[in-house]
């Protein structure tokens, strides 16, 4: 019996994994080998999918970027017994781009099969919330607080301050929220966990609802990921069976339930107001703040609402301890972040490394370049409301508070890489339109003034390049920084301001001063 | 898209307004079975819920998901967000206009999104933003079904399937 993987992920299913799958056991039935097809999650390792990995005494020997008519070439190829193909990656431990991170909060992925509960206990699982257990929950919430762990969501809110104030709130219901609402183009790494590890962000809130005094936990899931949710329904099933969830988890007494909740493809349900409003099955309108969620959130009661990575990260903390959590990273920026390579990009993937690693690193280290092979011009880290990085930028060390004081984000840390044929005048206009298409309406600022800015950036475009104009976009994205009530219009300005201020000649204006320091940013 | 094939709509609200379900997990249920939220079951879903009918129709028309007339037998949805722009999708949408006769609906111009899910004939393409296959760009879906690294050969090759199965699902019928 050979065990072979074909990975589940719908990165995997949208290359043609599900038709592999079947044309090996089709060429296995066929020629009478013995095979044990486990649907693994991915790797992380995107430009390598589907990569089909084999069992084999020295480890599991990978195939890259295999299609369905190679599986019978595959077979010729003695690839059950680790053989040599034109596809062949070799051991895939050993692949650099994998055995150089530092995988905390994706220690499982790729390895494990993501729906078997066995695979998650043999592979370290429940070990977080076994010892979360014997703890009180304000022992709890001390320990995420030791652990230095800020919302990884992109507001890098310290989370266990966020619990301490649930846990203190007095209420006769409280509600543990996961914001999955992952709209940000760039980003993947929740989608990663919700498919290759949905049992980590299970764990996770019920760590936190045993923390807070929690009973109820809701899972909130963008529309456009129906892969993500199938996975995470089988699992929330698989886990109430095995007495991970329901009225007495793993014995303890306590109860904690946990419910899958659809979007519907409004992109600033991601705001965490506006995300609870959505739950309670209305218009997802942003809600002025304060009370904070913390205090009045779903339905009114103390929430604690997390991003999937934020949750997904708490297991591994109460398994080997804040402090070893706290030892990775640099200044205010504990721990890992897992980097997502996109856009033009030669090797795209999760990249989960410590804080204080360089834009260049991950870009060229990891991500070989641009997939285009022209030179890169600009990358926009931390999704659509992040800033475009023109070089001089791409050696600044990947911390929360480095990145804040040249203007930029860090955010969830997903990078898109532009290559020296992109026209950022364009993307700036296009990020303004993008404002107008998700704006909830509900402040003047973000809803207006994206429209008036799509129309200024087009004239400046199609010529007008006077003074006059420029004026008016900056004091408009002044506005809308300082006036709208989330970040949707408020930082919809930071890519927009960023492309005027490093890639003037885009808009038709005199190119930056040679002296690479461009007028001050709206942050 | 038979009607006869789609509930009534009193029956679908009948069938899917259970009490604990809010009204964007009703709402999906009924695209789900339906295709998309028959514009009659605002009434009956405004009067199971105690809401207004615009309340109900406020909600049903936020959303970009919802849609208020059937789908086209085959939607393409197009991702043009920035991952995908990088890898050129502007370029494979003008493609894909240019392939099927079709046009992108412009929603931009139009708050109200149920006219973004217009459509003449048997194709509707549709923009979207974001896949979540942003390390594998261009990403669209065609039908439901997600592809990733599209061209425009790869593109002509699945349109073709998808035509082909529509014209053999209507011979069926």
């Amino acid at each position: 019996m050979t065990r072979v993987y074909v990975p589940r992920d719908s990165s995997a299913l949208a290359l043609g994994a599900q038709a592999i799958a079947e044309a090996i056991e089709r060429e296995a039935a066929a020629r009478g080998a013995s095979v044990e097809l486990v649907r693994n999650g991915s790797r992380g390792l995107l430009y390598l999918e589907p990569l089909v990995e084999v069992e084999t005494a020295q480890g599991r020997v990978g195939y890259a970027n295999v299609e369905a008519e190679d599986v019978a070439a595959l077979f010729d190829a003695g690839f059950l017994q680790g053989g040599h193909h034109a596809r062949s990656v070799g051991l895939v431990e050993q692949i650099a781009y994998l055995r150089k991170q530092q995988r905390l909060t994706f220690a499982r992925i790729g390895i494990t099969d993501p729906l078997s509960t066995d695979d998650y206990v043999a592979h370290g699982g429940l070990e977080g919330l076994r010892n979360a257990l014997k703890l009180t929950g304000a022992e709890a919430c001390e320990a995420l607080v030791e652990s230095g762990l800020r919302g990884r969501g992109g507001a890098a809110f310290p989370a266990g301050i966020k619990w301490r104030t649930v846990a203190n709130a007095q209420a006769d219901q409280k509600y543990v929220v996961c914001n999955a609402d992952e709209g940000d183009s760039g980003t993947f790494s929740d989608r990663l966990v919700m498919e290759s590890d949905p049992y980590v962000l299970i764990e996770g809130m019920t760590i936190a609802g045993m923390a807070v005094g929690a009973t109820v936990g809701h899972i909130y899931v963008r529309s456009e990921y129906p892969h993500s949710i199938a996975a995470l329904e089988e699992a929330i099933a698989r886990a109430r069976a095995a007495g991970w969830l329901g009225d007495d988890v793993l014995g303890s007494g306590k109860r904690f339930e946990l419910f899958v909740a659809k979007g519907a493809g409004a992109y600033v349900c991601g705001e965490e107001t506006a995300l609870l409003e959505s739950l309670e099955g209305k218009r997802g309108i942003v809600r002025a703040k304060p009370p904070l969620p913390a205090l009045a959130g779903l339905y009114g009661k103390p929430t604690v609402i997390n991003n999937v990575i934020t949750l997904a990260t708490v297991p591994i903390i109460f398994a080997k301890g804040a402090a070893f959590y706290k030892n990775f990273g640099m200044g205010r920026s504990r721990g890992t972040l897992p980097f997502q390579l996109a856009g033009n990009i030669a090797r795209g993937g999760l990249v989960e490394l410590a804080f204080g690693v360089t834009l260049r690193e991950l870009m060229f280290d990891y991500g070989g370049g641009t997939a285009s092979g022209r030179p890169a011009r600009a990358v926009q880290v931390g999704g659509p409301l992040g800033t475009y990085l023109p070089e001089s930028q791409w050696d600044i060390p990947m911390d929360y508070e480095a990145y804040a004081a040249v203007g930029a984000v860090v955010g969830h840390g997903g990078l898109v890489v532009h290559d020296d044929t992109s026209n950022l005048a364009e993307l700036a206009q296009y990020a303004m339109e993008f404002c107008t298409l998700e704006s909830c309406g509900k402040c003047t600022p973000c809803r207006i003034g994206s429209t008036r800015g799509v129309e200024v950036i087009a004239k400046i475009r199609k010529g007008d390049t006077s003074e006059k104009q420029v004026t008016l976009l900056r004091d408009l994205c002044d506005t809308m920084v300082s006036g709208s009530l989330c970040a949707m219009g408020g930082m919809t300005p930071y890519p927009v301001l960023s492309a005027l201020d490093h890639f003037p000649e885009d808009f038709g204006l005199e190119p930056a001063s040679a002296s690479g320091q461009p007028a001050a940013t709206a942050a | 898209m038979e009607e006869t094939t789609v509930s009534a709509p009193d029956d679908l609200v009948r069938s899917h307004a259970q009490p604990g379900r809010t009204l964007l997990a009703i709402l999906h249920a009924i695209q789900d079975e339906a295709g998309y939220v028959p514009p009659a079951a605002v009434a009956p879903l405004a009067k199971a819920l105690n809401l207004s009918r615009a309340e109900v129709h406020g909600v049903i028309t936020y959303y970009h998901h919802f849609r208020t007339t059937p789908p086209a037998p085959v939607t393409v949805q197009l991702c043009r967000a920035e991952s995908c722009r990088s890898m050129g999708s502007e370029a494979l949408a003008q493609h894909i206009e240019a392939h099927t006769g079709c046009h992108f609906a412009q929603h931009g111009h139009d708050h109200d999104h149920g006219h973004a899910h217009e459509h003449a004939g048997p194709v509707a393409l549709e923009s979207v933003y974001c896949l979540g296959q942003c390390a594998l760009s261009p990403a669209m879906m065609i039908n439901g079904t997600l592809h990733a690294k599209v061209t425009p050969q790869k593109f002509d090759a699945l349109f073709a399937a998808a035509m082909t199965a529509v014209a053999r699902n209507e011979e069926a019928a």
